[in-house]
This record gives C-alpha cells, structure tokens and sequence, in this order.
C-alpha cells in the first residue's frame, strides 16, 4: 500500500482528491483559499497601522493559520514517508526548452541552478524568487484570491469574477514564461 | 445569528475581499488535519513541481489542465449538492458561499490576477504549493514565502490607489 502511494499520482487521482478540498473545508466551517494567511500573518506581526492589517486575525484565521501549517506538514510527509522512488519525468518538449535557456537540471521541485541559496545571489534567481514571489503576493490579495480561492472555490461557485481573475492569472503566467523568462537566461 | 455571518471588519466589506470568518465549526486539529492532506495530494500530485508549471504554460502537458479540470468538477458538483441539500458545517451552521462582487470593470480581478500570473510563472509556486514546498524540505521556497509577505504588505499599502471595481 505505502509503496503504491509513494509512486507519483498521476492526475485524474490528485485532481479529484484536489477538488475534494472546496466540500471539505466548507464542512468544517471553513473556506478554501490559501493566500489570505499571507495577509493573516502581516496582520499577525507587523506593527502597522494600515487599517488592511488592522483586525483581530486570531479571530478570522487561525483556522486558515492551522490549516497552511497542516500544508507545510503534508509536504514534509509527502517527501518523506511518501517519498517517490524515482525522479519526476519533465516532458520531452519543455526539457528542450529550459535546455536552451541553459537549465539543464530537472532533479528535485524546481531547477536548483535557480531555486538554491546559490541561486538567489544570481540575477535569474533574485527575479524569479524574490520578484516572482513579491508578484504572487501583491496580485493575490489585489485579485481577492489565488488559484485556490479563484480557480478552484470561485470556479466551482460560477463566479464571473473568478473566471476573470483565472485568465488573467493565465495571460500573466504566459507572458512571464514566453517574454520574461527568455530574457532571464 | 451564527458565526458564519460576516465580520464587522471594514476594509474587507469596502473592496469585497473573500470573507474572513472568525474560528467555527470543527476544532484547529481538523484545519491541521485537511492542510495535511492537501500537502500530500499536492506533492504526489505533482503540481508543486516548477516543472510541472513550466508545462502547462508551455502547452507541452495535459498534466496540471488534468489536475486543474478534474478538480473544478468535483468542487462544482460539491457545491452544487451543498447548495441544494442544504448541507451544513460541522457544527450545523449554514454553509453560505458568498458571492464576489464584480462591479463595472472588475480591475481587480484581471489585473490583480494578470500580476499573480506573472509571479506564479516566475516562482513556479501559488500560495499552497509555497507552503507544501518549503515542507519538502526545498528551503529557499521561505524566501518566496517572505517575499508573498512582502508582496501583500505592499499591496495593502497601494490600495487605496488601485482601481478594483
């Protein structure tokens, strides 16, 4: 059993279990949508007086606080217990791809030339780190929601604004992956 | 009266922000329990992978549309029956889903989410990943997670300059 579940799951298994999320947290009196800990956690330690980070954020999420850290938990298993015996198999096409803009390694989550402590000093590293994640930040809150909240809750509640929300979180991420990223490398 | 109606907190209600909603219905370790579960899926699954990311914007994979498609489907029909079987929490409260306000051009939604696009592309990560990441043991995701702060603080600071409806 805990060899099977340690092989990679392919999607029409992690998709449906992903999809279980929206009922499961709905049940529990909760909400899917993962980046408001990232505005719970300003609220939580910055001495601000910025009304946005100015509410009881113990009150309003904890339950999400817990819930992120049960993510961080679950990676942990997933990369231990659960640990894939063989490496991730990147497609054929998008190795050629990241080969030509020099990224040659496809070990690990993501390409360690740039994700490592030894990346972050390089200028693709800072930009797709730091920048990058300064972006997933601000635009989340700016949408009202990332892909949990908008793709996946919002979606599934015929939400107009989610869909808006959802290409536009498709038109960013090709513009940063055929515009961006080539002048990057 | 329950505890699921909306909190007294302003600056949510002013610009429509997903509703916070104070602790109710089922205890922090069930939240803990749901996170955990959704860390693993995510991992075996794949889509914390900057990779798999690459793929999908590169069209070079059905994998993430796979995840991403089955997903929806099963999150619409749940809140489809919830809906109409008038399902509730854990503690018997109501489940509303509250509707997002789209106003006239809806700026917020396009261009908020065209500048997390960009982020998600760049970092390989949306929130939920970042978080499952970094429990993999992929460490410099934490300056993603610092630098999301700081996105986030940065927004809270524009705000009142930015269009969103």
């Amino acid at each position: 059993m805990l060899e099977l579940l340690s092989e990679p799951w392919p999607w029409y298994v992690a998709g449906p279990l992903i999809g279980l999320m929206v009922p499961l947290l709905l049940w529990a009196g909760g909400e899917f949508g993962v980046s408001e800990n990232l505005r719970h956690i300003c609220a939580a330690v910055l001495p601000t007086r910025n009304d946005f980070f100015r509410y009881d954020w113990k009150a309003t999420g904890l339950w999400n606080l817990t819930f992120a850290l049960g993510i961080v938990l679950g990676g942990a298993v997933a990369a231990t217990v659960l640990a894939s015996p063989d490496p991730l198999i990147v497609s054929d096409a998008t190795a050629a791809d990241l080969a030509v803009m020099g990224l040659t390694t496809f070990e690990g989550l993501a390409p360690a030339q740039v994700f490592s402590w030894q990346g972050l000093a390089t200028v693709p590293g800072f930009v797709m780190i730091v920048i990058g994640g300064s972006l997933v930040g601000f635009g989340a809150r700016y949408a009202g929601g990332c892909t949990s909240g908008h793709a996946i809750s919002g979606l599934a509640n015929l939400q107009l604004a989610s869909l808006l929300a959802v290409l536009g979180f498709f038109a960013g991420g090709l513009l940063a992956t055929w515009f961006i990223l080539p002048l990057l490398f | 009266m329950t505890s699921r109606e909306t909190t007294p907190l302003a600056p949510q209600a002013s610009t429509g922000l997903a509703r916070a909603r104070p602790l109710s219905g089922a205890g922090l370790g069930v939240y803990l329990a749901i996170g955990t579960y959704f860390g693993i899926v995510a991992t075996k699954g794949e889509m914390v992978s900057w990779f798999r990311i690459q793929e999908m914007f590169r069209f070079q994979s059905f994998h993430m549309y796979g995840i991403i498609g089955t997903a929806l489907a099963v999150a619409m029909v749940s809140v489809a029956l919830i809906k109409s079987q008038q399902i509730r929490t854990v503690r018997g409260d109501e489940i509303v889903v509250p509707p997002k306000e789209l106003g006239r051009g809806a700026y917020r939604y396009w261009i908020g989410g065209t500048i997390f696009g960009l982020g998600w592309a760049l970092a390989g990560a949306c929130p939920g990943p970042i978080f499952a990441l970094i429990g993999n043991g992929v460490t410099v995701y934490g300056v993603v997670l610092l630098s999301a702060l700081f996105g986030t603080w940065l927004y809270g600071v524009l705000r009142p300059r930015l269009p969103h409806y």
